[in-house]
């Protein structure tokens, strides 16, 4: 009988400590999605209809969604491929977890903060075009590029990607390296047939976590790249501040949710067929 | 289950402790109840040293803040849960506002410096009989130029922005009526055109703008014409005064075509909780040596006509910044278009942005 007592009090108690959990879930993820769609589903007038979702599919947006993913694979790829060669380094260097907190300090600088810092650093009267004069090469116009748009966006990206990267490196055995250089393989082989699968979780989370966001970017899209990029982050931005077509910025809203969760879900799985493999 | 209970103890306690805190701070500064008045203003807009002196005038506390454009001031308004006391929208927002019933009627009985405004100023079609709002300042959009990197070229029209000379060197200020409507009126339509043959035409004749076209942005456009980033931009007239106050290589020009004349009216929106604050504030900012004073300041236009009588010449003279009656006649004021028409207008400035070199 005490022993039952004491049972149905740990139940009831671990039902207590889900109270905060379920009620931030409904609140702010449940709630907000909900009513996301809900707004979807009315025309600028207040009418019900689905007239949103046929407009979304007419060429305009679907060229700002081609042209959203495309940036945002350019970031995510970029980012990839400075943060894994840097956390690999960063695993082999003394002080760790000193370098690794340098890296992740900019990140607590507020990001319009950061992006204001590159008008004046690409400007025409910059530091970049300073030192491109003296170098010889001359002026060249670097802000309001697709170059400078990528560049600054990796640059806001990248401890999210080296993080979990890092992360992935840490936990591998160091001994199986030395297992592959015993067994003959080269460096590059051991990267490819040992290290790199075995990071391999990391590196998708670390692309989840820079090209979920990047779809959806828009401050940057104006202020890097003087809205010569359009996403269809700045197409949501401009429905709901300007035209006040909530419908519309909302149906945009479903659909990145829809093709995130399609993300999460595709990557999600691989992972699971490779523990039964 | 104890710990937990406890820390929601503690967590309530210390947020009850912080509230009392907040409260009794404000209270030792005067921010508390009735004798407080909440300004609801667009950025930079204003004299501060005109709020210090209304603040020892009256006895009130302002408390100043400000948004950036007219679609979030009334997205905030509309929402609730505010308590502006004056607000400050533009011409085509009031219209809106009145329609949905976000403004208090004004009584005109408790401003009396009201008869120093122009009577060009009030009565006009989005607010007949200024029943809702009072003149606050005006201008016009146009294009703000560097003669200095064109080689001395006088910029007179909008079709000079096509110009080939011109590539990658126009930056645009990101709004879709302006650019729609230089747009308009460079094919000598009106820039509340909704004729959609019309519109479509601006749309395309926008697009072979592209080349010339740097990049479309916001604020910042202040602030990377005046470190010489392009030669030319298209911009609000109050901005074009604050970029040559800072750069006085620049000039300033209301296109021959016409343009857009706008206004920017004081109101008292519904969520106001200290009204007669309000009137004092509005009489306080019409008396024409405070107008005048915040003309000079803030750099727009002011419809006050015995404010204008105390500027120095070099102002009130300035065809720039108080153009001459040839040209506000050729001046169109912004129609509420209606939701509709506006999401239209977005739609094809959406189109012009992502037209591609």
């Amino acid at each position: 009988m005490p022993s039952r007592t004491r049972l149905r009090m740990s139940d009831k108690s671990r039902n207590w400590y889900l109270i905060p959990y379920t009620a931030w879930i409904v609140l702010f993820v449940v709630a907000p999605i909900a009513l996301v769609v809900y707004y979807s589903l009315f025309d600028i007038e207040g009418k019900f209809t689905f007239s949103n979702y046929a407009h979304f599919f007419t060429p305009v947006y679907l060229r700002m969604t081609l042209s959203s993913f495309w940036y945002a694979f350019l970031i995510t790829a970029f980012s990839l491929l400075v943060a894994y060669p840097a956390a690999y380094l960063l695993t082999r260097t003394k002080h760790k977890q000193l370098w690794l907190l340098l890296i992740i300090l900019p990140s607590w600088i507020n990001l319009l903060l950061k992006t204001y810092a590159f008008l004046g650093i690409f400007g025409t009267y910059g530091f970049v075009n300073a030192v491109l004069e003296t170098v010889g090469i001359g002026k060249q116009q670097i802000l309001f590029t697709d170059f400078s748009f990528v560049f600054v966006s990796v640059y806001i990206f990248i401890p999210f990607m080296i993080l979990p990267v890092f992360n992935a490196l840490e936990k591998m055995n160091p001994s199986l390296i030395d297992a592959a250089r015993d067994l003959g393989a080269s460096s590059w082989t051991t990267f490819r047939r040992v290290i790199f699968p075995l990071t391999i979780s990391g590196v998708k989370a670390g692309c989840q976590a820079v090209f979920i966001p990047a779809l959806s970017l828009f401050m940057i899209t104006r202020l890097i790249a003087g809205n010569r990029v359009i996403t269809l982050g700045t197409a949501i931005e401009q429905h709901f501040l300007v035209t006040q077509d909530w419908g519309m910025g909302a149906t945009i809203a479903v659909f990145l949710v829809v093709v995130m969760a399609l993300i999460m879900v595709l990557t999600g799985n691989r992972k699971k067929r490779e523990v039964q493999g | 289950m104890k710990q937990l209970a406890r820390m929601f103890v503690v967590v309530f306690v210390v947020a009850f402790g912080l509230m009392y805190g907040v409260h009794a701070l404000n209270s030792s500064e005067g921010y508390g109840g009735s004798n407080t008045l909440t300004i609801y203003n667009w950025g930079d807009y204003i004299d501060p040293d005109l709020i210090a002196e209304f603040e020892k005038e009256s006895g009130l506390k302002v408390i100043y803040q400000t948004f950036d454009s007219n679609e979030a001031m009334m997205t905030k308004i509309e929402q609730g849960g505010t308590t502006f006391d004056v607000s400050v929208p533009s011409e085509y927002a009031i219209s809106k506002m009145k329609e949905e019933g976000l403004l208090l009627p004004i009584d005109h009985s408790k401003l009396p410096n009201l008869k120093h405004i122009d009577s060009r100023f009030l009565d006009l079609s989005f607010d007949p009989g200024n029943a809702y709002s009072i003149p606050y300042f005006w201008g016009t959009v146009g294009i703000i130029y560097n003669p200095d990197l064109l080689d001395g070229w006088q910029i007179t029209s909008w079709n000079d922005l096509w110009d080939p000379r011109l590539r990658n060197q126009i930056l645009l200020v990101d709004g879709a009526r302006e650019v729609m409507g230089f747009g308009l009126n460079s094919l000598h339509f009106s820039l509340n055109d909704t004729n959609e043959d019309h519109l479509q035409e601006a749309k395309r004749k926008l697009q072979t703008l592209t080349p010339n076209v740097k990049a479309i942005v916001g604020d910042e456009i202040k602030m990377l014409i005046a470190n010489e980033e392009a030669a030319v931009g298209v911009v609000w007239s109050g901005d074009a005064s604050e970029i040559m106050d800072e750069n006085d290589k620049l000039d300033y020009v209301v296109p021959e075509e016409g343009s857009n004349l706008w206004f920017d009216n004081m109101v008292i929106p519904k969520t106001a909780r200290n009204i007669e604050g309000a009137y004092a504030f509005m009489n306080f900012m019409l008396d024409p040596e405070h107008a005048a004073r915040n003309a000079e300041y803030v750099g727009y236009s002011t419809p006050n006509k015995d404010a204008l009588a105390l500027l120095p010449e070099e102002i009130a003279g300035d065809e720039r910044f108080y153009p001459s009656p040839e040209l506000t006649e050729k001046l169109e004021v912004y129609r509420n278009l209606g939701k509709r028409m506006l999401a239209h207008y977005n739609e094809l400035f959406l189109e012009f942005k992502m037209h591609r070199k």
